[in-house]
């Protein structure tokens, strides 16, 4: 059931960037583009998603357990530490460079464009190599 | 400032979805959607394979059924320099894992919790994603 479900969220959200349109990495370096030619949509996306996801998230973490699974994983992380400024500093640079995130990057990939291929080839690399030196 | 292609409804409606999809992982698999810590974990954890893997078929599939059901094109316009492309993409990849998540991950999931982490996180990419497109309108 829990792969069922996994395969389920993974089409809403994937139907979701191409509906926002966030999958345009374009429509993304637009809505970076604050100080030129700015295109807000993507406030309207985060928007949408928070409200949704906020309150349902306060309201189902008092149940007990999720309903496929036996306990629920939220990250207990809180230290600001070099790793997220640095991470989230590379990270910020890699998506105005190219206007595309992890999410975009591999919905994308059913366009079959041979830039976002040869992109998610690349974050897949800096998986990687991140993950050794996570360790 | 000018504002220009503001598409307000599509953006919503495009938001709401990942919303639904972030609280059903939530409630259904116990999990907080964070596309990068997804794929990694796919490619070098052998913990929740299966899970991983379908959820990335399906963001996949999500284009395909759109374009499927409602017989519309999917346009995207992306730059072709393969040395940007890469160094984008790795830029991407290991600051997302760095930093513990994404878009999704600290921009949505994380925030909804409250997260000061994710937070902080969340802003620092946007500076820095909206600097480096100043930048390069500039050179």
């Amino acid at each position: 059931m829990k792969n069922i479900v996994s395969l389920f969220c993974g089409i809403i959200f994937g139907i979701g960037l191409v509906i926002s349109e966030m999958i345009n990495p374009a429509k993304v370096l637009g809505f970076l583009n604050i100080f030129g030619q700015w295109d807000p949509s993507l406030v309207f996306v985060i928007i949408g998603a928070l409200i949704i996801s906020t309150p349902f998230f306060h309201l189902f973490k008092k149940k007990d357990k999720p309903f496929f699974a036996t306990n629920f994983l939220i990250s207990n992380a809180t230290e600001i530490d070099k790793k997220l400024i640095i991470g989230s500093i590379l990270f910020g640079a890699g998506w105005g460079l190219v206007g595309l995130c992890p999410g975009p990057a591999i919905s994308s990939l059913a366009l079959l464009n041979i830039s976002s291929i040869a992109f998610v080839f690349w974050m897949s690399m800096g998986f990687y190599v991140a993950s050794k030196f996570n360790k | 400032m000018n504002i220009v292609n503001f598409t307000p409804a599509s953006a919503l409606t495009g938001g709401l979805l990942i919303g639904l999809s972030v609280i059903l992982f939530f409630v259904l698999n116990g999990r907080m959607t964070g596309i990068s810590g997804i794929a990694s974990n796919f490619l070098i954890s052998k913990d929740k394979k299966n899970e991983n893997l379908l959820f990335l078929v399906g963001l996949i599939l999500g284009p395909l059924i759109y374009t499927f059901i409602l017989g519309r094109e999917i346009n995207i316009l992306i730059s072709n320099s393969l040395p940007l492309i890469t160094a984008a993409g790795i830029l991407v990849g290991f600051g997302t894992r760095l930093s513990s998540g994404c878009t999704s991950g600290h921009g949505i999931s994380g925030i909804s919790r409250f997260s000061l982490r994710s937070f902080i996180a969340t802003i620092t990419f946007m500076i820095v994603g909206i600097l480096t497109v100043l930048i390069k309108n500039i050179l």
